[in-house]
C-alpha cells in the first residue's frame, strides 16, 4: 500500500513527470468523452460506440502489418490509431449498411458488427504474434489499455485529440443540440442534418481512438457512455448536462489514472471505469428528483397522502368522529396496511394535527374531518364528472375515481364545480356543518 | 505446416474442434430468441457482464467447479437483467445506454477481480477471457486410428470442458424444446403470453439464465466474442433465409456447426496456403460467421438483396408496360399519333425502351419504326388498365372525398396494383367512359 504522503503527492502533481502527464492526459480524456458521450446518449448511439470501438481492432492490426511491410516504424502511434479510426468507422459503415439493405435490427446489426470485427482483430493479433518477427508485445495494450506505460508523446497526441474534440463540441453545441431534440425540424429549417451528424459521430470516434491506449477498447465505451446517463440523473437542461457529465468524465480519468500509478499492477483501464461507475452509483442513490432515496421518498409520502385520505374518507362516510383501535384494524386489513406503515400513518396524521390521541382510539379534529369532507367531495365530483361526460356507466365509475380523487388540484375543483353546476347538475354539498 | 493443406490429427484438433463446434450450436441455438425480441444486446451485454460473477464465484469456492461457475455466472446474468431495468426506471435513457452502463461496468469489475486471482496463481487471465483457449485441449497420446479411437477406456481423456459443453447443449435444446411453444408466444407477442397465463417475464430471466450458463461454459474454451458472435450471426443468417421459425432454428443450428468446424479449419488452412503459422481459431470461427451472414444478406431467396433489387427490377418494368400500354390506349381513344420519342417525354422516369421491347416480345405492341400501335390482345389488356384507373377515380371522388382534379396521380399508381377496384358507373368523374 502507498503511503499518506504518496497519495498526496500523486493527487498534486508532485510524482514525477511521466505520471503527472499520464494524470493530466485521461483527465483530459474523461472530460471529452464526458462531454461528447452526452450526445451519442441523445442520438440514442450508445451501443453503437460500444461497436465502434471494438471495431477499431482490425485496423490497428493492418496498420502494423502494412507499415512493417512498408519498412515504416511499425510501433508509430498516430499510424496505428489512424488504422484504428478507418476501421472503426467501416463498422459504423457496415451497421448502417445492414440495416438498409437486409431485415435485421440495429440491435443484431450492432452485435454482429462488434464481433465479427473483432473477431477479425483478434485473428490479425495472433496472426502478427505466431508470425511478424517483430512480435506485438506493444498491441495488446490496446485491448485493456494501459494508462500507466504511455510515453510522453502518446499522451500529447491523446490530449491533443481531446482538447481538440472538446473545442469542437463547444463550437457546435446550438448545431448538436437542434440535431438531437428535433432532427426532422432542423432538416425543414435548412440545417445540413447529415453533415452535423457526422460531425457528431466523427468526434465520437476521435475520442474512442483517443482513449484506445489509456482505457482500452473494450471499455472506452463506458467513458463515453456511463458519464452522460450518470448526469441525466442530476439534471435536465442541455447545458449542465454536458457540464456535468464533462465534470465526471474528468473526475474519473484524474481520480482513476491516480489510484492506478499509486498501484501499478492494476489494470489502470478498469480502475478508471470503475471510478467512474462509483459516481454513476453515487448519482443514481443520491442525486435530487431522480435518485432512488429521493424517488422512494417520494412515493411514500404519496402513499401516505392517500392512505391518510382513505381514511378520513372512511370516516366522513360512516359520519364517525372517533376511530376506535378495532375499526383501525379492520381498515387496515382492507386497505393492505402493514402493521409498520400504519404505525408510520398514525404518526404522520398526529403530527400533522387531524386526530388527537383518546382513550378508544384516535378522534378527529376539525381539520381532520375537513379533510374527509373535501376528500368525499371531491370524489362525488369526479364520479359525477365521469358518469355526465366521459359515458362511464355509474357502476363503473367507483375503483377509477378512488385513484383519481386524490390528486384533483384545487383549480380542476374549482372548474367541475362550475362546469357541472351551469348544466344543471347537482353537486354534491359538504356537510362540514356537521362537524 | 509444412502441408499446404488442412490435415485432421485426432490429438491435436479433435478436442478444440469439438469444444468450438458444441459452444457455437449451443449459443447459436439460444440465439434465435434473442434475434427475434430484439435482445441481441442483452446477449451481448451478459457475456461481459458474467464475468465478475464467474471470479467472484471462483475466489469464494476456490474451485473451477463447473456447478459453482454456473451459479455465479446465473447469478451475474440475472444481475445484469434487474440492474439494466433499475437504470433504465431512474435515469430515465434507452436500453441500450442502459445496457452500456451495466455491463461495462461489471467487465472492469471483472478485469480488476481477474488480476487479483492472478495474484492467488489461479489461472485465469484477462486475454483468454476474450478468445479463450482452446489449444489447451490438445491430447497429448492420441490414437491416430478411429478404431483405436472408439473406446470406453477413452472416455478418461475427454476433457472437462467439452462434458461441460455438451451439458450446456443438451440443456439448451431441452430447455428449447419443452419451452418452445411458449418461447415462440413471448418471441413474438409477450403481452399475449401473459394473458394466456404464462408468465413472459419469468420465461425471459429463465432465457437470460441459459445464455449467462451457455456464455460460461464456452468461457474457458472459445471466449467471450465468439460468445457474441455465435448468439448473434447465425440466428440472423437464418432469419434472413426463411420466415418459419421452426426453419430459422434448425438452418441456425446448421451454420452454427458450420462455423464451428469451418472456422477452425480456415484458421489452420488459409494461413497455411501462404506458409504461415495458424492464427487464433476463436476469432477466425466469427469472422466466417461475418462471412456467412454476409452472403444470406446479399444472396438469401426471399430477403436478399439480390432477390429485392431483382423484384424491384421486375415492378418497376411491369409498371412502365402498363403505362405504356394505357398511354397508347388513351391516345387512340383520342385519335392522337403516338411516337417513341413522345411516348418517352409523357412517361418521364420510366424505362420507356426495355418496356417496349417487352410488350412487342408479348405480342401486345407492334412496332413501325418510331410508329406504334396496339394489336388486340395489347388493347384488351390496356383497356382492363384504364378500367381500373377510371374506376379507382370514380372510388376517390365517390368514397374517400376527393376533388376530380385531385384524383389521377393517386388512381396513376392505384391501378397498378392486381386488386380489383369495387364497380362502379359507366363513366369517370372527368366524364370519360370506363371500358
Amino acid at each position: 500500500m502507498p503511503s499518506a504522503s504518496e497519495i498526496l503527492q500523486t493527487l498534486t502533481f508532485q510524482s514525477g513527470y511521466n505520471t503527472n502527464l499520464v494524470i493530466l492526459g485521461t483527465t483530459l480524456l474523461g472530460l471529452a468523452a464526458g462531454i461528447i458521450g452526452v450526445f451519442a446518449l441523445l442520438r440514442k448511439r450508445s451501443l453503437m460506440t460500444d461497436a465502434l470501438s471494438h471495431a477499431t481492432l482490425p485496423g490497428i492490426t493492418v496498420a502494423f502489418l502494412v507499415s512493417t511491410a512498408l519498412g515504416v516504424n511499425s510501433k508509430s502511434l498516430p499510424l496505428l490509431l489512424f488504422g484504428a479510426a478507418a476501421s472503426g468507422i467501416i463498422g459504423v459503415l457496415c451497421i448502417q449498411a445492414i440495416l438498409r439493405f437486409s431485415r435485421l435490427r440495429e440491435d443484431a446489426a450492432i452485435g454482429i458488427v462488434l464481433s465479427v470485427f473483432f473477431g477479425a482483430g483478434i485473428v490479425g493479433l495472433s496472426y502478427i504474434q505466431a508470425n511478424a518477427a517483430s512480435g506485438s508485445a506493444g498491441l495488446n495494450k490496446f485491448i485493456y489499455g494501459q494508462a500507466a506505460t504511455m510515453q510522453p508523446p502518446d499522451v500529447l497526441l491523446m490530449g491533443g485529440i481531446a482538447v481538440a474534440a472538446m473545442l469542437a463540441t463547444f463550437l457546435f453545441l446550438k448545431e448538436f443540440a437542434l440535431v438531437c431534440f428535433n432532427d426532422s425540424f432542423a432538416q425543414v429549417d435548412g440545417w445540413p442534418v447529415s453533415v452535423i451528424d457526422l460531425v457528431m459521430m466523427g468526434l465520437v470516434v476521435l475520442v474512442t481512438v483517443a482513449g484506445l491506449q489509456a482505457v482500452g477498447l473494450i471499455l472506452v465505451v463506458a467513458m463515453l457512455i456511463i458519464p452522460a446517463v450518470a448526469a441525466r440523473l442530476w439534471t435536465d437542461r442541455l447545458l449542465q448536462l454536458v457540464i456535468i457529465a464533462g465534470l465526471i468524465g474528468a473526475g474519473s480519468g484524474y481520480l482513476g489514472s491516480v489510484i492506478s500509478a499509486l498501484l501499478p499492477r492494476k489494470p489502470a483501464g478498469a480502475v478508471i471505469v470503475l471510478t467512474c461507475s462509483g459516481i454513476f452509483l453515487f448519482s443514481m442513490i443520491a442525486a435530487p428528483s431522480r435518485g432512488i432515496i429521493s424517488a422512494t421518498w417520494r412515493r411514500i409520502r404519496l402513499r401516505l397522502q392517500i392512505e391518510a385520505d382513505h381514511l378520513f374518507e372512511h370516516a366522513h362516510e360512516n359520519a364517525k368522529f372517533v376511530i376506535t383501535q378495532v375499526e383501525l384494524k379492520e381498515l387496515s386489513q382492507f386497505r393492505a396496511w402493514s402493521p409498520a406503515f400504519r404505525w408510520v400513518l398514525i404518526r404522520s396524521i398526529l403530527s400533522e394535527g387531524q386526530v388527537v390521541r383518546v382513550s378508544e382510539g384516535f378522534e378527529l379534529t376539525r381539520a381532520g374531518a375537513n379533510r374527509g369532507a373535501q376528500v368525499s367531495r371531491n370524489h362525488a365530483l369526479w364520479e359525477q364528472y365521469l358518469m355526465s361526460y366521459a359515458d362511464v356507466a355509474p357502476s363503473h365509475v367507483d375503483w377509477s375515481v378512488d385513484q383519481v380523487e386524490h390528486v384533483l388540484s384545487q383549480e380542476l375543483v374549482s372548474e367541475l364545480e362550475r362546469t357541472l353546476s351551469s348544466r344543471g347538475i347537482m353537486i354534491p354539498q359538504p356537510n362540514e356543518s356537521s362537524v | 505446416m509444412s502441408t499446404p493443406f488442412f490435415q485432421f490429427d485426432i490429438g491435436l484438433d479433435l478436442f478444440p474442434m469439438l469444444a468450438a463446434t458444441l459452444a457455437a450450436v449451443g449459443c447459436g441455438l439460444l440465439g434465435n430468441f434473442l434475434v427475434l425480441r430484439k435482445l441481441s444486446l442483452m446477449g451481448d451485454a451478459i457475456s461481459h457482464s458474467v464475468l465478475p460473477g464467474l471470479v467472484i464465484a471462483f475466489l469464494i469456492a476456490s474451485t473451477r467447479s463447473p456447478l459453482v461457475m454456473f451459479l455465479g455466472a446465473a447469478i451475474a446474468g440475472v444481475t445484469t437483467v434487474l440492474l439494466v431495468e433499475l437504470v433504465k426506471k431512474y435515469a430515465r435513457v434507452e436500453p441500450g445506454a442502459a445496457m452500456g452502463v451495466v455491463f461495462s461496468a461489471l467487465f472492469a469489475l471483472g478485469v480488476l477481480l481477474i488480476e487479483r486471482a492472478a495474484v492467488r496463481h489461479i489461472d485465469l487471465d484477462a486475454d483468454c477471457v476474450l478468445h479463450g483457449q482452446l489449444e489447451t485441449l490438445v491430447w497429448y497420446g492420441a490414437p491416430q486410428k478411429l478404431s483405436e479411437l472408439i473406446q470406453f477406456s477413452n472416455l478418461s481423456e475427454v476433457p472437462r470442458q467439452i462434458y461441460v459443453l455438451l451439458s450446456m447443449v443438451v440443456a439448451a435444446f431441452i430447455f428449447v424444446g419443452v419451452f418452445f411453444k411458449e418461447l415462440r408466444i413471448a418471441a413474438f407477442d409477450p403481452a399475449l403470453s401473459t394473458t394466456q397465463g404464462f408468465n413472459a417475464t419469468l420465461l425471459h430471466y429463465l432465457l437470460m439464465i441459459f445464455v449467462s450458463a451457455a456464455t460460461v461454459a464456452s468461457f474457458e474454451a472459445v471466449g467471450s466474442i465468439l460468445v457474441i458472435a455465435m448468439l448473434i450471426c447465425p440466428a440472423a443468417t437464418a432469419r434472413l433465409m426463411t420466415d418459419r421459425l421452426h426453419t430459422q432454428i434448425a438452418m441456425s443450428v446448421v451454420v452454427s456447426i458450420i462455423c464451428g468446424i469451418g472456422g477452425y479449419v480456415a484458421a489452420t488452412a488459409v494461413p497455411a496456403v501462404f506458409g504461415k503459422d495458424a492464427v487464433n481459431a476463436a476469432g477466425s470461427m466469427s469472422v466466417v460467421a461475418g462471412l456467412i451472414l454476409a452472403i444470406a444478406i446479399i444472396g438469401a431467396p426471399k430477403h436478399g438483396l439480390i432477390t429485392r433489387i431483382i423484384r424491384r427490377k421486375k415492378l418497376a418494368l411491369r409498371i412502365a408496360i402498363d403505362d405504356v400500354l394505357a398511354t397508347l390506349y388513351r391516345a387512340e381513344e383520342s385519335g392522337q399519333n403516338v411516337t417513341i420519342r413522345s411516348l418517352k417525354q409523357m412517361l418521364i422516369g420510366r424505362s420507356v425502351d426495355s418496356a417496349i421491347a417487352a410488350s412487342v416480345r408479348k405480342k401486345m405492341l407492334l412496332q413501325d419504326q418510331s410508329q406504334l400501335s396496339l394489336t388486340q390482345s395489347g388493347r384488351d389488356t390496356a383497356s382492363a388498365i384504364v378500367r381500373k384507373h377510371r374506376l379507382w377515380e370514380y372510388y376517390l371522388v365517390e368514397n374517400a372525398g376527393f376533388a376530380p382534379d385531385h384524383v389521377h396521380d393517386t388512381a396513376e399508381q392505384l391501378e397498378h396494383l392486381k386488386t380489383q377496384p369495387p364497380a362502379g358507373p359507366s363513366t369517370d368523374p372527368h366524364g370519360k367512359s370506363i371500358p
